[in-house]
């Protein structure tokens, strides 16, 4: 399949890089509908929640030369799924936390998460905290639960990125990724010849060769 | 209970099956002796057993609707008195000579054997004796409520002592009773302008609101929770609410509390209930450890037809926690609330309940349906499964449309039907794992497996109506039906198995496209279900399920063109339920059943190879029907090995 597609044909000084991303979160909050609006631009009223965890892979253009592939972990939110996580969480590139501005509480879970992956998760990893549920807000001013200053001051001092989304919307769903995509280290990855960053299990390989084979058909196809 | 009590059975011998041995055919000279049924001493009825039986009688046009005709053992007992109340109900018949009950209610010691048949007719025989001097208290072991009425006329002893319900009955205590349990019945209490579950089934699955904050629509609320022809309740054994179909907690609050006091009340006493009727709808309640499971229904299924759907249900939830984890919530906290382990999971509890509501015919016959394949493509199928198996791999399915298309497991562990079940509910019901449009990977226990530990599921969905090489994960998202998708789904024991089994989807997708059996599939999906006539040209038959018991799997021809919409599937589900319980239930021994209604006749047979059930429309004739019967299960002989998976893909 795509793994037996070209391997090389890049234009030349075309870098390509592929990360693992895990969105984690108390449920409800939205993580799959943030990954279903980024990876499909779509929206469902009424999502059942997640059960175990989705993998989805969403590639994007950062500019002409430069194509970043996300491979998506998105986790369930219950509780009982919790020692899962760290199978998600331990090669990961990048995370995002997400809660929902309109509960206060899931902010609380949402610190905890990122205070596990500080401490658990690959050292380098880049942490993106994104406060969902924006729409409720904008139509209702007085849903909101947690200030983005606060947020915004959590997220500064722990070293965040930060966003407040929509995933309704789409208000900065694609900017939350493309932020995320512009802090990892592609230079590094995309040297390194395909073998994806470093750190990697040889288990992630086979998806290395494939999507890195995929992709070989030029950036210009692969944006969403 | 659920009974036909209008529908005509018999026991007859169409196909040469070896029927139960003096059903039917000695009757009529037995009839004929008996004027005096009561006080018989059994002598003169072992003479008659000696008699050679007749040939059936041609189908008769006996306008005599509704016999409730006595059941096996003492069918001369009631003859004569049944019959002049008979004329009160409105359906065709076949005539008294020729019917018999499936015995649901028959004095527990008459079996097929004759020898205790010649006891229990004795047996009956006594129990007439007995009631007349004493006729309100019954039989004991032919504990039918009914032969407890006190209106209860001498005459009729022997009816009553089977346990029958008499349709015919007359007394307001007998309409009344019978009217509860007539209700049950697709044919006579549905007819087709004034069908309240046809027309409600529609609605039954709408959303129930919640209560606002002042309560002041809880009214109407409940009025509609009231409406819903069935509805599922799951308790902890404190009586904390973890499920309920319809309603949210607080407006179904204190029916908990009702269904808590009545089940303890019983548990307490160490009688534990298990199923009343009450307005018409059917209660039963399933004892799992520290769960109480309550299912009520106004669809007419039996006890043991909502108690397998309880189980069901309390699968899913060790589905979730595995049994020892659930145990142990308890026992550290028996107040424990289950509802937050198992958040989330309502949506498959939901898909379950709904799949019982419409009526599936696979969880009716604890068995699943597989995709009609060649049988050469079929095994090169399972070759291919062999070739490209993952060293962890336990199970691996290839699912197409809700059907099953091949299996790789390993020898010693066949696949549980239960367990299958609630993946397919998973992954077909349940919306979020297909609507996800990813590949998924799922911690789950399959109990009938192994309840005490987990399983991880890969599961990768695509659509097989696409056809331009997207790839196996671009799957438009909630486009297509459930009904062109492809599932592969490989199970192991390894948490940390994703990636191995996800290989090992690339190189099945691959070898499949390569060989062509990924075309064969999806032509086989597009094709969908053959219809009935397609099967057996010529057919009076609309519609049959056929389960092979040894392999666990039925199938079906589709329900159109003659059952289209819920209604009427739920109706066509409502009569195979009838007809499923008429040969399954404790007390059945019948082989063959014919039930003749006012919108269909069907027909029941069963042998220690296979179940058929059968549904023609009113007008067939009993001929017409064996006839095509028996052309089924010559089709079925042919098609054996493409419409079921014989062993699979073994290692």
């Amino acid at each position: 399949m795509a793994a037996r597609m070209q391997q090389g044909g890049r234009p030349g000084g075309a870098r390509f890089a592929q990360f693992k991303l895990v969105l984690l979160g108390e449920s409800a909050v939205g993580k799959s509908s943030l990954v279903l609006r980024f990876v499909k631009d779509q929206f469902d009223d009424y999502r059942e929640s997640t059960i175990g965890a989705a993998f989805l892979t969403q590639t994007i253009a950062l500019d002409d030369q430069t194509t970043v592939k996300f491979e998506i972990w998105d986790t369930a939110g219950q509780e009982r799924y919790k020692s899962l996580a760290p199978m998600y969480y331990r090669n990961a590139n990048c995370a995002v936390v997400v809660y929902d501005i309109t509960q206060a509480s899931s902010l609380d879970k949402a610190k905890s998460w990122v205070k596990e992956l500080q401490r658990q998760a690959n050292e380098n990893i880049i942490i993106a905290l994104a406060g969902n549920k924006a729409d409720l807000v904008a139509e209702q001013p007085d849903k909101r639960a947690v200030q983005t200053a606060d947020a915004e001051a959590y997220a500064r001092e722990s070293n965040l990125l930060f966003f407040e989304t929509s995933a309704k919307t789409a208000e900065n769903v694609k900017e939350l990724f493309t932020a995320i995509a512009k802090k990892l280290p592609i230079e590094q990855a995309s040297q390194r010849g395909m073998r994806g960053p470093a750190g990697r299990p040889g288990g992630v390989d086979l998806g290395n060769r494939q999507e890195a084979g995929s992709a070989g058909g030029g950036p210009g196809g692969c944006n969403c | 209970m659920p009974d036909d009590s209008s529908a005509d059975h018999e026991a007859t011998q169409p196909f040469g099956v070896a029927p139960r041995t003096t059903d039917g055919s000695e009757q009529p000279e037995v009839g004929n002796k008996v004027g005096d049924g009561d006080g018989a001493d059994g002598d003169d009825m072992e003479q008659s057993r000696e008699l050679p039986p007749p040939p059936l009688p041609p189908r008769p046009s006996l306008h005599v609707p509704s016999s409730r005709p006595p059941a096996s053992g003492s069918f001369r007992l009631s003859k004569r008195t049944s019959r002049p109340q008979l004329l009160s109900q409105p359906t065709t018949a076949l005539s008294v000579a020729d019917v018999h009950t499936q015995g649901r209610g028959e004095n527990a010691t008459a079996t097929s054997s004759s020898a205790s048949r010649a006891v229990s007719r004795k047996h009956s025989a006594s129990h007439s004796g007995r009631f007349l001097g004493n006729s309100d208290s019954g039989g004991e072991d032919s504990a039918s409520v009914i032969s407890y009425a006190p209106t209860l006329d001498a005459r009729l002893d022997g009816e009553s002592l089977l346990g029958d319900v008499p349709a015919e009955a007359t007394t307001p205590a007998w309409r009344a009773l019978s009217a509860q349990i007539e209700r049950d019945n697709p044919f006579e209490t549905v007819p087709p302008e004034s069908d309240v579950a046809t027309l409600q089934i529609q609605h039954e699955f709408d959303e129930i609101g919640s209560v606002d904050a002042h309560g002041s629509n809880e009214e109407t609320l409940l009025e509609a929770w009231k409406t819903k022809l069935k509805h599922f309740f799951i308790l902890s054994a404190s009586g904390k609410p973890i499920y309920s179909r319809h309603g949210d907690d607080q407006l179904i609050s204190n029916y908990i509390g009702i269904a808590q006091t009545i089940i303890s009340f019983y548990q307490g006493a160490d009688d534990p209930l298990r199923g009343f009727t009450a307005g018409g709808a059917r209660f039963v309640m399933l004892s799992k450890g520290p769960l109480n499971l309550v299912a009520v229904s106004r669809l007419g299924e039996s006890d043991a037809q909502l108690r397998t759907q309880l189980e069901s249900l309390y699968m899913q939830i060790l589905s979730t926690l595995t049994l020892p984890s659930m145990e142990k919530m308890f026992s550290n906290r028996p107040s424990t609330d289950l509802r937050r382990p198992l958040q989330g999971t309502d949506v498959l509890l939901d898909g379950l309940a709904d799949g019982f509501t419409r009526g599936s015919p696979s969880t009716l016959l604890s068995a699943l349906e597989c995709l009609r394949l060649r049988k050469t493509h079929r095994r090169a199928i399972n070759d291919t499964l062999l070739r490209v198996r993952s060293p962890n791999l336990l199970y691996g399915l290839i699912v197409a449309a809700g059907r099953l298309v091949s299996v790789v497991r390993p020898k010693k562990h066949s696949l549980h039907p239960g367990d299958l079940h609630l993946i397919f509910n998973m992954l077909f019901e349940a919306g979020s794992v297909r609507a996800g449009g990813g590949e998924n990977w799922i911690p789950l226990c399959l109990p009938g497996f192994n309840n005490t530990g987990y399983l991880y599921m890969y599961v990768s969905f695509f659509s097989t109506s696409e056809r331009d090489g997207s790839g196996p994960h671009e799957r438009p998202a909630a486009t297509g039906g459930k009904d062109d998708e492809l599932a592969i789904v490989l199970i192991s024991a390894q948490k940390e198995g994703f990636y191995e089994l996800r290989k090992m989807r690339d190189d099945l997708v691959e070898q499949l496209e390569n060989n062509g059996s990924m075309d064969v599939i999806k032509s086989a999906i597009r094709k969908g279900h053959a219809s009935c006539s397609d099967i057996v040209p010529g057919t009076v038959l609309r519609h049959f399920l056929y389960k092979s018991r040894g392999n666990v799997q039925f199938t079906m021809p589709s329900f159109e063109p003659y059952f289209h919409g819920l209604g009427h599937r739920r109706k066509l589900m409502s009569l195979y339920q009838t007809l499923h319980e008429s040969i399954h239930s404790r007390t059945a021994h019948l082989k063959v059943q014919h039930c003749v209604g006012r919108d269909a006749t069907a027909l029941a047979w069963e042998t220690p190879l296979f179940e058929l059930y059968c549904v023609a429309g009113p007008q067939a004739t009993r001929a017409s029907l064996a006839q095509g019967a028996n052309r089924i299960v010559q089709w079925i002989r042919r098609e054996e090995e493409r419409v079921f998976i014989i062993g699979g893909a073994v290692f």
